[in-house]
């Protein structure tokens, strides 16, 4: 029995749900590999044969890879399938991707963003917008599964394990890359932040974000949003915490001008402090905050700005 | 160009959901049902497909017991040409209800199939991705925007970055993500004229899939429960909390 773990990464730059997947791996009691695929990925071989627990390191560095398209590198993973009892990625969009694909190839179900291993067969993972929590168990003899990071704690480090290059070179007809739009941003990562402040509907536009950046800047804050606030185009879409977007887990969130939808909630509710901003006393996510301020953001925004 | 449109009969998105006292699952009885927001969504992109003379057939298909025809028939009335039910009682896997699909895409051969990236019940996010790995296509998940031109779909993806986009050869396989379009509601007119539109009954077990399940369902418990917390006066007394009772800031 061993593990194989798909390193996530952007251009080169380990995310940190990484080491937090790692962390869920070893869980299931057997070594761990990891893979790192893309272009000009050897940099990162050291910074992840680093990270405590990884036994080897396994990097296929091509330009097949560099946009993680799905159809590659399900091609990839599943010719390495043989020597691994478990396959394992983050639930970032990047795994949620490839991930179903390397499943149906190898004709095994795929048991989607554990936040917990029982054993190494049984998981338990959210349902129902996170108001359920199933255990389940495999019945296969591959698994394929998929982590919420933010259930996870990140690894230590340790003197860096052996890594070995794979040559294998899978560049289907099916898809190409196109085109990419970065979101480009000195914030910490909503993923990685100990504190988040999220706006919504009530933010009432996207120039009014900014009453959230000195706050942020001095919390050292990610800036996060809810749908309502991405879809009326405030903010961007990777900014949307949710059900079907960003799942976080801070010490800190603080919700502005958000009204509490179940499926906001699912996205956040397991952040340690929860602060809710709303001017509605009847709101929903006053039921899941820590602190209630009832009031205008308008009037409050740059009075905690102050008063931090 | 023919379109399918798998859809899934889900919980409603406004209902939450509850589990059952004997935690063997989450209690659906008389619980208002509803077209899983997502599948809306590509039932919406698959019309306005046709109505761009993009497409030429929009067929929607389900999986499920008989009560899901509820589905199609929104289907059917939002536009849908025609509307395949595999009927089945027992509730199945992503990868079975994939493999399901695989066989309608054999019989029917749609150029472009286009269904939701998640069901906002088990949450799985890999019906569609499996779908494409099963009949060898390629895959455009958690599309924003979708551009078909010259036997390629280029998809612009929601990613935890921002936005990708990729060339497809069609055939494909697209999921949809929230703000690919608006779908829009159904006309008393339409719902009345889907009545009469072709709605096919296949039994699941009359497609040579084996539907063995590969998960158990070991329990389904409550999430922990978050301990009621205070609202406090102002600012000020906000900031002293954070501080000196949660130690957060
Ligand atoms: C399939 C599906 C998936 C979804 N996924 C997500 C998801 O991932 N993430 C997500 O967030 N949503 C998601 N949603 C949407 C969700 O149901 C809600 O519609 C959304 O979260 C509402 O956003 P909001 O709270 O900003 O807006 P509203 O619900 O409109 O709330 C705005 C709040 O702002 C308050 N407010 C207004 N003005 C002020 C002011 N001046 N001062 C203080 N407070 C003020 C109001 O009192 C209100 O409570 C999803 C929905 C569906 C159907």
């Amino acid at each position: 029995m061993k593990t194989l773990v798909i390193a996530d990464h952007d251009n080169g730059i380990l995310k940190p749900e990484t080491s937090k997947t790692i962390n869920a791996a070893l869980k299931l009691g057997f070594a761990v590999d990891v893979l790192i695929a893309g272009e000009n990925v050897a940099p990162m071989s050291e910074a992840v044969a680093s990270i405590a627990g990884v036994n080897g390191v396994l990097v296929a560095d091509n330009s097949a890879y560099a946009h993680q398209l799905a159809e590659n590198i399900a091609d990839l993973v599943l010719s390495l399938a043989p020597d691994y009892s478990h396959l394992v990625a983050s639930a970032t969009t990047t795994g949620k991707n490839f991930m179903p694909r390397v499943a149906a190839l190898l004709d095994v179900a795929q048991i989607s963003e554990i936040i917990d291993v029982v054993d190494a067969d049984t998981f338990k993972r959210p349902i129902y917008a996170g108001n359920a929590i199933a255990t389940v168990k495999s019945l296969d003899s591959k698994k394929v599964i998929t982590v919420r990071a933010s259930s996870f704690d990140l690894q230590d480090e340790q003197t860096p394990a052996e890594s070995r290059v794979v040559d294998s070179v899978f560049s289907s007809e099916l898809s190409a890359f196109v085109s990419v739009e970065q979101t480009e941003s000195e914030r910490p990562e909503l993923t990685a932040a100990q504190v988040v402040i999220s706006g919504g509907r009530g933010m009432q536009n996207g120039e009014n974000f900014s009453l959230l950046n000195g706050i942020a800047d001095k919390l050292g804050a990610a800036i996060g949003a809810s749908r309502a606030a991405v879809d009326a185009g405030f903010v961007p879409n990777d900014m949307q915490v949710g059900q079907t977007g960003k799942i976080v887990a801070p010490n800190l969130y603080i919700a502005v001008g958000i009204s509490g939808a179940i499926q906001h909630l699912a996205g956040m509710k397991d952040s340690k402090v929860i602060v809710a901003i709303n001017k509605d006393p009847d709101a929903p996510i006053f039921q899941v905050a820590d602190y209630g301020l009832v009031a205008d953001l308008f009037d409050v925004l740059p009075e905690l700005e102050q008063a931090l | 160009m023919k379109v399918l449109v798998p859809i899934k009969r889900v919980i409603d998105y406004n209902v939450k959901a509850r589990v059952k006292a004997d935690n063997s699952g989450v209690d659906l009885t008389n619980v208002k049902m509803a077209l899983n927001p997502f599948c809306e969504i590509a039932i919406e992109e698959a019309i306005r497909l046709k109505e761009a003379g993009t497409a030429t057939e929009v067929i929607a298909v389900t999986i499920g017991a008989k009560a899901s025809q509820e589905q199609l028939r929104t289907a059917l009335a939002l536009g849908a040409d025609k509307a395949i039910h595999i009927e089945t009682d027992e509730k199945l896997e992503s990868l079975h209800v994939a493999k399901l699909l695989a066989k309608i895409v054999e019989q029917e051969v749609p150029e472009l199939v286009i269904l939701g990236k998640q069901s906002i019940d088990s949450d799985n996010n890999q019906t569609g991705q499996m779908l494409a790995a099963l009949t060898g296509r390629g895959q455009g998940t958690f599309a924003s925007k979708v551009d078909v031109a010259n036997g390629t779909i280029n998809v612009t993806r929601e990613v935890d970055g921002g936005l990708q986009t990729v060339a497809l050869k069609l055939p494909a396989v697209v999921t949809t993500d929230l703000r690919l379009n608006e779908p829009r509601y159904a006309s008393l007119p339409n719902i009345m004229k889907a009545k009469r539109k072709p709605l096919e009954v296949i039994a699941a077990d009359s497609l040579g899939v084996d539907l063995t399940p590969r998960i158990q369902l070991v329990t389904v418990n409550e999430p922990a429960k978050r301990s009621g917390g205070i609202i406090v006066n102002d600012v000020a007394q906000l900031v002293d909390l954070l501080k000196t009772q949660a130690k957060v800031i």
